[in-house]
């Protein structure tokens, strides 16, 4: 008995695979949610390479110069992918920055505290808020556009009327002296392949001041972790279970549910890693700099969002690439950065911003329905 | 072995005031397919929430292969077996066959951090087991909303088949399908029957229940009206058990009054 059906299914199975058609594959390029975001980072190189290609944009020091930025928001917004799949955003990312950063600086300069300890209480801290937004969104059901906007505010202002308590400034400074010997701290602020630029700089590969120094010392940590964190990411989302179950919590929380998905764990952690997220930016950026203030990443939550929908992740969930929301920052800080190596006056930075929002959104929203249409 | 896989004794369940159930008695069979019928409001979805551990008697006996059980939890009914496809079919329409197929049970290969959904076997095993139930799928890797109202029907049945479900309670899967989907999934209901597998089916149209079922259990007001087999039992008496002859009597005599009514005033205005 059993045997025959074994073999049954054995020629059913046989029958499928004679009817299933190769699809080109152009057309599998075309299906992939960060298609849009793709063309639209050629398009945009294409453009500075014809108008600035000669201005240094595209010269070690340049290249460097817009990657950072890229590599910034792309920090924030891996994280906000990965949450917005799921069906959620969180828009105090940006105030989360600020609030980290204080939380830094403030322990190490104000309170003899070594720097490695106030890093460790930052990613504490904005681990635990990041717990308390997700598990207020999946407890009461409420929107979590209104939930991270309470918090946006919350945010902002402890940060302010705390640093005002405890400093008497919204802006404090000298974080990189306390921090030169800290064993956690290059891990943010440093660079690494130090040894590689001063060799390109000997053999005349790269540009040197006049001592023979390169101007290009070395690869800063936010690009790094950037990278790594897009690659961890990107593994997790479309490799593992975690991925499916990401992808099912925002594409119908009901029905994931229903099926034993732990949907309601899934999306704290991702509120948690928004907040690492933020709290990785912002520690990067305090000991590069030196520097934290309490308006940090204004708005960032913003861009972030606007990175990740240009790259093709869809609003409402459940469907979108962590490679696409890359994408999007590289498209960000390119246009950024670049517009300073042309003639065009940087006034019009935000007008070029959501013209690229709003087609991206067309696009996405036509995708969606090709997606939906039987192929 | 029992004869009975599910057996209710006696089972009533009150809301507060409102009696949804009275004193049910219902066995089920491996091997059969038993049909629920019952217009609405009368205790079908609260019986089968029932079976699928949702709710929980206020009274009477839940036996499983003849020992009282007690359900905690819909997951436990899962545990035993006892698998509901409801009509929303709990799938994701933007994410592929596979994906949905394993959803919350995904196969993993690999070691500690470093597991990984396996694609390739879950995607062999999807086409199997929906092929094990006559649906061809082409590409597994489609999404679910390029699927038609019936083979997403089919596709949640075979799920619950292929993680090991004895009991299939079915709640009107081809309510919203057309005359040929529907004898689809009336297809893939007898395989499962011919597989072993106990289905309640929930329905209201006749010729579905009367095709696949072994016997049909007549639901009213919250109270059994009583078991009956097919070979008791015409299709003409199920499509009477199922409307409420009575009812059906007084509508047409009803109905009849009315034209007759509007025949009188369009003589009396002289038309």
């Amino acid at each position: 008995m059993s045997t025959t059906n074994d073999t049954h299914i054995a020629d059913q199975a046989t029958t499928i695979s004679e009817r299933t058609r190769e699809v080109s594959g152009i057309k599998k390029l075309l299906n992939r949610p960060d298609f849009g975001a793709m063309s639209g980072v050629a398009l945009v190189f294409i453009f500075f390479i014809l108008i600035a290609g000669d201005s240094g944009m595209f010269a070690a020091d340049g290249i460097l110069n817009w990657s950072t930025v890229t590599a910034q928001l792309g920090l924030l917004a891996i994280g906000a992918c990965l949450l917005m799949i799921a069906g959620e955003f969180d828009l105090s990312m940006g105030s989360m920055i600020g609030f980290s950063g204080m939380v830094i600086a403030i322990p190490s300069l104000y309170w003899g505290w070594p720097v490695w300890s106030s890093i460790l209480m930052a990613f504490s801290i904005a681990l635990s808020i990041g717990w308390l937004i997700g598990y207020v969104v999946v407890r009461t059901g409420l929107p979590s556009f209104i939930v991270s906007l309470a918090f946006l505010f919350i945010l902002r202002g402890l940060t302010i009327a705390l640093s005002i308590l405890f400093t008497n400034k919204t802006i404090v400074s000298g974080v990189d002296t306390v921090a030169e010997n800290d064993w956690l701290a290059p891990l943010f602020g440093g660079e690494i392949a130090a040894g590689l630029f001063t060799w390109l700089a000997s053999i005349g590969w790269i540009e040197t001041y006049n001592d023979g120094s390169p101007l290009v010392t070395g690869i800063p940590m936010i690009i790094v972790w950037c990278l790594v964190l897009a690659g961890i990411a990107s593994w997790v989302l479309l490799k593992t279970k975690y991925g499916n179950w990401i992808f099912a919590s925002g594409g119908d929380c009901n029905a994931a549910k229903n099926v034993g998905v732990p949907t309601n764990k899934v999306k704290i952690a991702l509120f948690m890693l928004t907040a690492f997220c933020a709290t990785l930016y912002a520690s990067c950026q305090v000991l590069e700099f030196g520097s934290a203030a309490a308006d940090r990443g204004l708005l960032k939550e913003f861009e972030a969002i606007i990175a990740v929908v240009i790259g093709g992740t869809l609003l409402t969930g459940g469907y979108g690439s962590v490679l696409g929301a890359l994408f999007g920052a590289l498209i960000f800080g390119v246009v950024q950065m670049g517009i300073f190596f042309t003639n065009i006056s940087s006034d019009w930075f935000r007008v070029f911003l959501g013209v690229m929002l709003l087609i991206a959104v067309l696009f996405n929203n036509y995708v969606r329905q090709c997606i939906a249409r039987t192929k | 072995m029992n004869e009975f896989i599910l057996e209710f004794k006696n089972i009533s369940r009150y809301f507060d005031a409102v009696i949804a159930l009275k004193g049910i008695d219902l066995q089920i069979k491996l091997g059969e397919v038993h049909c629920l019928l019952g217009d609405n409001g009368a205790g079908k979805s609260t019986l089968i929430k029932t079976l699928a551990g949702v709710h929980h008697p206020s009274e009477g006996q839940y036996l499983y292969n003849g020992k009282p059980i007690k359900l905690g939890s819909p997951k436990d009914a899962l545990d035993l077996g006892i698998a509901t496809v409801y009509q929303d079919l709990a799938l994701v329409g933007l994410m592929s066959v596979t994906r949905n197929f394993f959803m919350g049970r995904e196969i993993t290969k690999g070691w500690g951090p470093f597991k990984y959904f396996d694609q390739v076997s879950a995607n062999k095993i999807a086409i199997a087991g929906l092929a094990e139930m006559g649906i061809v799928v082409r590409d597994p890797e489609q999404a679910i909303e390029t699927m038609s109202g019936g083979e997403k029907q089919c596709l949640a049945i075979a799920r619950a088949i292929h993680f090991g479900a004895k009991v299939l309670i079915l709640d009107e899967p081809t309510a919203a399908l057309g005359v040929k989907q529907s004898a689809n999934v009336l297809k893939v209901i007898a395989k499962a029957r011919q597989r072993g597998l106990a289905i309640i089916f929930i329905t209201h149209n006749v010729h579905h229940a009367y095709a696949v079922a072994d016997r049909f259990t007549l639901l009213n007001r919250g109270q059994s009206l009583g078991t009956f087999s097919k070979e008791n039992i015409s299709k003409d008496e199920v499509l009477a058990m199922m409307a409420g002859s009575d009812e059906l009597a007084q509508l047409e005599s009803e109905i009849a009054q009315l034209i007759g009514t509007t025949t009188d005033t369009a003589n009396a205005i002289g038309c």
